[in-house]
This record gives structure tokens, C-alpha cells and sequence, in this order.
């Protein structure tokens, strides 16, 4: 009901500015954000699990981000410190206290690619698409380079023990950071695997193992 | 003569791969892979069977597709496509190359333009778009992009192309620009280019149409622009819809001054 108000209404604006705005020479920064939303609303459709809320229904750290790369400016410091304020308070810290699982699940979790296009099936678990942008073991040679490298990352941290009070906050900020990346950096490129239900509490134990774990690949 | 060119190719893969060995074997592979398929591209049998279609009498008005305007006047190929998508007045729209020959085949031919979008990939007569775009893509083959900006809806498509290419959305924030805003990032072993600028000859905009070595087929810039969404996790793109034009627009003329390679051959 609320959602389908929010539509209509923003529908309405789109029309008015839209038409508003018939043969104008590019330039005016108002009108062409709300031809472009326009587009984007007439121009797509719902595909099996990808629905056209994935357009219309994005949150303020999204609008706040795509604005400042339209306009080629980061965001300003005291915005990029309140999204990740916000976001920080998003993150759902391991309901047991455990924060790592099993490394082994952890790389076919950090292998896949899988999960939540309009041709994956609602239900399936979804992968962590995690080495399509990152370098994590040494072994798998096919990896992206969108992220930073991870190999040896709990080694490079000094962890030995991940249950030790030491490990204490580089294990808590690693849970927080593939729960929802935005938290630390307002317009990573990461996407917010726990935020937006891309992956389980569970997948991302798994996934902490693999990086943190010393008995883990990823630190020898 | 053949023979010799196709020596000529092994030995330069050969070479290439020498270059590659340095990387790791894998990489190397698959570039040698490449070497070797460059020197005959399928996409050449889709470009023969387009020109056919381009030339026969088809459809409702039993017409050829020679009297099409793709921008350089009534029957002009050459150097259509590189100047693609342009402001056409007699739509008074601004169009890609597959929305200009449906647009074509509906008024020339009597096809119905509307029942071409909605046919799926590979069926009915998209398969005829498919062709024909490679066709006219490959008559400006070695040709500098020039997608124009003179019009003010050119412009105006720009501007919102650009701002689309910079939407996130979706389940992973993902927007063209996550993979296509920065230079020399690759996903997996797959290079990226930078489509916020001149990607460079055989990278994006310029490369498409292409034949896909992992699909087996030819996919033209709508095709790709299709599947990029639905990695992106987008709902899906309607064929032939402005959004798409204007994405186009932008990285055309992002492009402009690559050399068009399409029909090029890829992954």
C-alpha cells in the first residue's frame, strides 16, 4: 500500500518534469535525472525474481552515491560519514557470538557467482561472487582485481588465534565489512552481502574461516 | 595463399604466447586461444547471410532493404554504423542500429517492428535483425567511431545515458560503472574496459556486433547490453527501449575515435 503510493506519486513527478521539459538542449542537471528516471521506469520489467523494485526501491546511501558520480564528485565528508553511520547500524553481528564457520564452505561460497539474477530461481543459496573482484588463495589463479588482494589476509593482521581478545577487532570488523561494506566506505563498490539477503549468517561464517582461519589457504 | 596465411597466424600466436608465458599459463592460454580464432571469425558467416537478407525481397511488401536510410541517406552502408545511434527526423527519434532496421522492415517491408522486439533471442526475425546489424557493423569495419552530438536530443541522450551508466540498484548496488569506471580491472581473467572513455579498438562500443566463442553465436549491443543487466541484477532491459539507446549514445561517444572492429570475435 505505502510502496504502491511512493510509485504512483513519483511516477507523477517523473511525468510533470519529464514533460516539462520537451526539446530542452542538454544541460539542466534536474530535468535530465528525472528523464533518466523516467527511462529507467518505462525501459525495464520484472524478470522472474528481479523485480522492478531493484530500480524503483533503493535506499539513500544508493541515491546518494549514484548522485555523486553523475556529478563526478565524491560525496562531501560529513554525508559519507552519516551513510556509514546508518549503514553501520544495519550489520547483524553472528546470533551465537561465533563468527567463524568452515573454510572449505567458505571457498566454494567465495568461488560462486551465482544467485539473484532473473535466471536464478528463488530459494537457491546465492554464491558470494567474492573472486570475481579479489585475489584470495594462492591456488586459484582466476581472479578479479575490482578489490583488493586477500591473500594471506589474516597473516598480514596477526592472526593467529581468531578467538583471542587480540583478533578481537579486526574479526569483528571483517564480519561487519561482508555484511554490509558500506559501513566503512559510503560508495564501495561491495556489494551489502548480509544487508540485502545476498548471503546467510551461516555462508558468511564460512566465508570469515576462509579469510581468518589459520588453518585456511588463504594463510599459508 | 591460405596456407601461408594461416602459417603466418601460428607463428604470430606462437610469438604472442611467448610474450604471455610471463603472466601464468592459463592467461596465456586462453590469449593464444584468441590468436588463433582471430584469423577466421564465424561472425563472417553471419556477415555473408546478413548482406543476402539486406539484398532479397522480403516480407508483407515483398521489398529489399535497399532503399533503408541508416543515417547517410536512402542505401548507404558504409560508414553507418560508426555514426550510430543519430537523431533521425522522420521518427523524430534518436535510434541505435537494430531499432533503425526494425524501423526499416516495418515501413519498407511491412514486417510488424513492435512483434520483432518482443521476439525472444535467436527466434523469428530477430534472427534477421542479428544478421543485418552484423552486416552493416562490418561494411565499417577499420572505420573511427563518430557516434554524432549535433542535435539536441543527441546530447540530451547522452547526458542521460551517463546518468544511467552511474545507477546502482538492485540486490548488489551494481552499476555499469562498478566493472566499466576504472582502467585495467578485470572479473575473474576477463579484462574490463573503461567505457567512462575511449576504451580502445577492440573493447566495447567498437566490437559490437561480436561473435561469442562461449555462447557460440553472434550477439549484437543489445544482446550484450541485456546480459550486462542481468549480471548486474536488474530487472531486464525492453529491446529496443530508450534507456538502451541512451546508454548507447553515451558509449558511443565515449568511443569516438576507436576504430570499430565489429563483427569482432570475444570470449
Amino acid at each position: 500500500m505505502k510502496k504502491t503510493a511512493w510509485i504512483v506519486s513519483s511516477a507523477a513527478v517523473v511525468a510533470a518534469a519529464v514533460a516539462g521539459c520537451a526539446g530542452l538542449p542538454a544541460g539542466g542537471g534536474g530535468n535530465l535525472d528525472a528523464e533518466a528516471q523516467h527511462m529507467l521506469l518505462t525501459g525495464f520489467h520484472a524478470h522472474g525474481i528481479a523485480k522492478m523494485d531493484r530500480i524503483t526501491d533503493v535506499d539513500d546511501t544508493v541515491k546518494a552515491c549514484n548522485a555523486a558520480d553523475i556529478a563526478g564528485k565524491p560525496l562531501d565528508e560529513a554525508t559519507a560519514k552519516r551513510i556509514e553511520a546508518e549503514n553501520l547500524k544495519t550489520i547483524k553481528w553472528p546470533s551465537d557470538g561465533k563468527y567463524l564457520g568452515d573454510w572449505k564452505e567458505g571457498e566454494k561460497i567465495a568461488q560462486s557467482g551465482r544467485g539473484q539474477t532473473w535466471s536464478d530461481k528463488a530459494g537457491e543459496p546465492a554464491g558470494g561472487n567474492c573472486y570475481n573482484c579479489h585475489q584470495i588463495t594462492k591456488q586459484e589463479i582466476s581472479f578479479g582485481t575490482i578489490g583488493p588482494s586477500l591473500y594471506n589476509y589474516g597473516k598480514l593482521r596477526g592472526v593467529t588465534d581468531p578467538n583471542s581478545a587480540a583478533a578481537k577487532p579486526i574479526v569483528e570488523y571483517t564480519w561487519g565489512k561482508i555484511w554490509n561494506a558500506k559501513a566503512y566506505n559510503a560508495c564501495s563498490n561491495m556489494p551489502r552481502s548480509g544487508h540485502m539477503g545476498n548471503l546467510t549468517e551461516g555462508q558468511i561464517r564460512d566465508i570469515m574461516a576462509l579469510l581468518l582461519d589459520p588453518h585456511s589457504p588463504v594463510n599459508q | 595463399m591460405r596456407v601461408i596465411h594461416l602459417l603466418a597466424g601460428l607463428a604470430l600466436a606462437g610469438a604472442v604466447a611467448g610474450a604471455w608465458a610471463q603472466k601464468n599459463p592459463a592467461e596465456a592460454g586462453i590469449e593464444e586461444y584468441r590468436a588463433m580464432l582471430a584469423d577466421g571469425n564465424p561472425a563472417e558467416l553471419t556477415e555473408a547471410k546478413g548482406e543476402d537478407l539486406w539484398k532479397q525481397k522480403r516480407g508483407p511488401k515483398n521489398a529489399s532493404l535497399e532503399t533503408c536510410d541508416l543515417g547517410k541517406g536512402p542505401g548507404v552502408v558504409k560508414g553507418a554504423f560508426v555514426e550510430l545511434p543519430r537523431y533521425f527526423p522522420d521518427t523524430g527519434k534518436v535510434q541505435d542500429l537494430e531499432t533503425r532496421l526494425i524501423t526499416c522492415m516495418e515501413r519498407i517491408q511491412g514486417f510488424n517492428g513492435a512483434e520483432i522486439m518482443k521476439t525472444p533471442w535467436g527466434k523469428g526475425e530477430k534472427v534477421t535483425v542479428d544478421a543485418l546489424a552484423t552486416y552493416v557493423a562490418g561494411q565499417s569495419r577499420g572505420m573511427a567511431i563518430k557516434v554524432p552530438q549535433d542535435q539536441p536530443m543527441e546530447r540530451e541522450y547522452y547526458e542521460v545515458g551517463k546518468r544511467i551508466f552511474f545507477t546502482r540498484g538492485g540486490t548488489h548496488d551494481f552499476a555499469c560503472a562498478t566493472c566499466h569506471g576504472q582502467d585495467g580491472k578485470r572479473i575473474r581473467m576477463q579484462d574490463l574496459p573503461n567505457l567512462t572513455k575511449n576504451p580502445g579498438d577492440n573493447a566495447g562500443f567498437p566490437a559490437w556486433p561480436a561473435y561469442r566463442v562461449s555462447t557460440g553465436d553472434v550477439w549484437t549491443m543489445q544482446h550484450r547490453l541485456n546480459d550486462c543487466f542481468r549480471q548486474q541484477r536488474f530487472p531486464e532491459p525492453n529491446y529496443g527501449s530508450d534507456a538502451l539507446t541512451a546508454l548507447s549514445v553515451y558509449l558511443g561517444v565515449n568511443a569516438n575515435g576507436a576504430k570499430s572492429t565489429a563483427p569482432a570475435l570475444k570470449r
